[in-house]
């Protein structure tokens, strides 16, 4: 059986600024899958990649061993609707309230009765914490609750598969807590598999299954594993470093 | 704070038994006099520094060492970069300075800028005139493809939307066409005036004043006004959507951000440049005749002579012209706003560059046409 995701060879550049190159990876079915790395090393990029926004310079991804990267942009209908996207700067509608932001794919996309789309909106909102603020406009909520609301829009419409890019920056410790409880509770109860763009260190050891470490210095894969072995025996210092805070970790035995 | 008076600063090389020294001395302040270099400066580093008469200092001390120490650092192209020693120096400048030096050099993005010379310019803008050509063909084509999967009933975007930018570029434009149709009305009826009574002939002034505004100045001035408030707003809007990644969010969720957001606002431009050029054109009589009243002529003659000028071929021109100049101001508009950059920045050139585009692509559209009707003779 295929993996869930599959990256074969890619090589990803803005023009003839290459941002990483080589990359082999595979996300299984229902995995929490943290990409990390330093800042601009192209972890949002990936991201984009992964979604079909940005075209690969070089090689392919495939979802369930289909070819994404070889699908007519227009004809990738069947992939994208079973993505969840929840993008770093939150990108919520600024000219819907956050209710409508929810509310406007389950009716335009899955056309569900408005009652249905009422109970869903409130529901989803309860889930990230954002109770009873239906009708509040994105620049009337705070930063951290307009990235909250961004998770509650890209799980919408139950996606298989969710992309979260920075969910935890600027969320205090007891949200970032509960929003690590939630991804693990969508993949748990709703099977969804989760790919998850993060520094917090406490989150990846908590929640990610595997993660995958770009390197900004030569611009490479710089490790794949679990946190916690990678972090104990990587033979890539710089992955050491990175998860044990900056401190100097002990060298492998 | 009263401040002891302040010496120059300085920095001396010095040696001192086959040691390079620098010795600092004096105030280094930002909004002190620059700093004096002594000596012959070697190509190395200083193995030691000497502040004994050094002063105060803030940021522009460790500033002046920092670029000290990376020009030298950057003669020797080996990979392992020796690590310059700051013996002597403050603890606290120590400090900052070590943090500064280790930046690693991977990071430090080394881009190499392209020499200019004129001739790469003047290829740069073929260049880019030629994408600017294409990326509008283009547009135009995915206009149209837009229309015909509206057409079929495909095309997905929010009712409340269209009626809302309906309202935006119809009712809410009423105003200021009736100022500028009328006021335009009243000018082209005085200018008339003048001339024409020299032959008695001040009657013709009706005439004057219909055609001109049905044939021309309804149309062209309510599409000059469409272009600097919907195509603007419709730039600055689809921009800053763009900058936010809401579009990408549109996208990832399938919906098509061209029949999301550019098919509302060609459909509503489309209804509404018509409707507003025939007011426009009512109002600009009505101007006309106010100032025919004022030169006396009477009302009922003015408008009995206007209707045997005014007929339908001559208003159906301008109604017809009107047609192309919204889809002109829609498509300028909205595709400044898909081109923005990834900017707060780029959203405002988009929005000077849509209204500039909208106002061109009417002008020159216009002349198309009376070049056309000339070679029909209508
Ligand atoms: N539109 C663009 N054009 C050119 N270069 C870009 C563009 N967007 C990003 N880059 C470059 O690509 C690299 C990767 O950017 P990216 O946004 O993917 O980083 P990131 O890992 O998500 O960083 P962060 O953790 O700060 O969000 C950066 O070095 C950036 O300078
Ligand atoms: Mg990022």
């Amino acid at each position: 059986m295929p993996a869930r995701i599959t990256i074969k060879n890619l090589t990803m550049a803005y023009g003839s600024l290459v941002v990483m190159r080589d990359l082999n990876f595979e996300i299984q079915d229902k995995e929490i899958f943290a990409i990390m790395g330093g800042s601009g090393c192209g972890k949002s990029t990936l991201l984009r990649h992964l979604i079909g926004l940005q075209e690969p310079t070089q090689g392919s991804i495939l979802y369930d061993g289909r070819d994404f990267t070889a699908t007519d942009p227009a004809q990738r209908g069947p992939f994208i609707q079973r993505f969840g996207v929840m993008y770093q700067s939150g990108a919520l509608w600024s000219s819907l309230t956050l209710g409508e932001n929810i509310s406007m794919p389950l009716e335009e996309i899955a056309h569900i009765p408005a009652k249905t789309v009422r109970d869903l909106v409130s529901y989803k909102l309860s889930l990230v914490g954002l109770a009873g603020y239906e009708d509040y406009y994105p620049a009337e909520i705070s930063g951290g609750m307009q990235k909250r609301a961004g998770i509650a829009r890209a799980m919408a419409l139950d996606p298989d598969i969710l992309f979260l890019d920075e969910p935890g920056a600027g969320l205090d410790p007891l949200s970032s807590r509960r929003l690590d409880d939630l991804i693990l509770r969508l993949r748990d109860s709703q099977g969804s598999t989760i790919v998850i763009v993060t520094h917090e260190l406490s989150s990846i050891f908590n929640i990610a299954d595997k993660v995958i470490f770009l390197d900004t210095a030569t611009h490479t894969q710089g490790a794949l594993g679990n946190p916690a072995d990678l972090r104990d025996h990587s033979d890539n210092p710089a992955v050491r470093l990175f998860l044990n805070r900056g401190e100097h970790p002990t060298p492998p035995p | 704070m009263p401040s002891a008076v302040s010496l120059p600063p300085c920095a001396a090389w010095q040696e001192d038994g086959g040691d390079v020294v620098l010795a600092l001395s004096g105030d280094w302040k930002r909004d002190g006099p620059p700093a004096t270099v002594t000596g012959i400066s070697p190509d190395r580093h200083p193995s030691r520094y000497q502040v004994s008469e050094l002063g105060s200092y803030d940021s522009t001390l460790p500033a002046f060492l920092f670029s000290l120490l990376r020009s030298a650092t950057e003669l020797p192209e080996t990979k392992d970069k020796p690590v310059p020693a700051l013996d002597g120096l403050p603890e606290n400048l120590r400090g900052l300075l070590t943090l500064a030096l280790a930046v690693p050099e991977e990071n430090a993005r080394l881009t190499t800028p392209l020499h200019s010379s004129e001739i790469r310019e003047l290829g740069k803008i073929t260049v880019q005139l030629w994408e600017t050509i294409r990326s509008l063909l283009d547009f135009t084509g995915q206009t149209v493809l837009s229309l015909a999967r509206f057409c079929r009933g495909k095309a997905r975007f929010r009712s409340a939307d269209f009626w809302l930018i309906l309202q935006q570029c119809g009712a809410q434009a009423l105003p200021i066409v009736s100022l500028i149709s009328f006021l335009i009305g009243m000018i082209l009826a005085f200018v008339g005036n003048v001339q024409l009574t020299n032959f008695g002939a001040n009657l013709f002034v009706a005439d004057l004043v219909g055609i001109a505004m049905v044939r021309e100045m309804g149309v062209v001035m309510t599409a000059i006004i469409m272009s600097g408030r919907t195509g603007a707003a419709f730039a600055a809007l689809i921009g800053s959507m763009k900058v936010n990644e809401e579009i990408d969010a549109l996208q990832t969720f399938g919906f098509l951000p061209f029949d999301f957001l550019v098919l509302p606002r060609l459909l509503a431009l489309l209804l509404m440049m018509p409707i507003l050029t025939v007011y426009a054109n009512v109002v600009g009589i009505l101007g006309g005749m106010l100032v025919g009243a004022l030169v006396g002529i009477p009302p009922v003659l003015y408008w009995t002579e206007t209707l045997t000028s005014v007929d339908l071929t001559n208003s159906s021109l301008g109604v017809i012209k009107s047609v192309f100049f919204g889809a002109a101001i829609a498509i300028s508009g909205c595709m400044q706003g898909m081109k923005a950059g990834n900017s707060s920045a780029a959203v405002g050139e988009a929005t000077t560059r849509a209204v500039v585009a909208s106002i061109t692509a009417v002008i020159v559209l216009d002349s198309t046409f009376a070049a056309i009707f000339a070679l029909l003779k209508i």
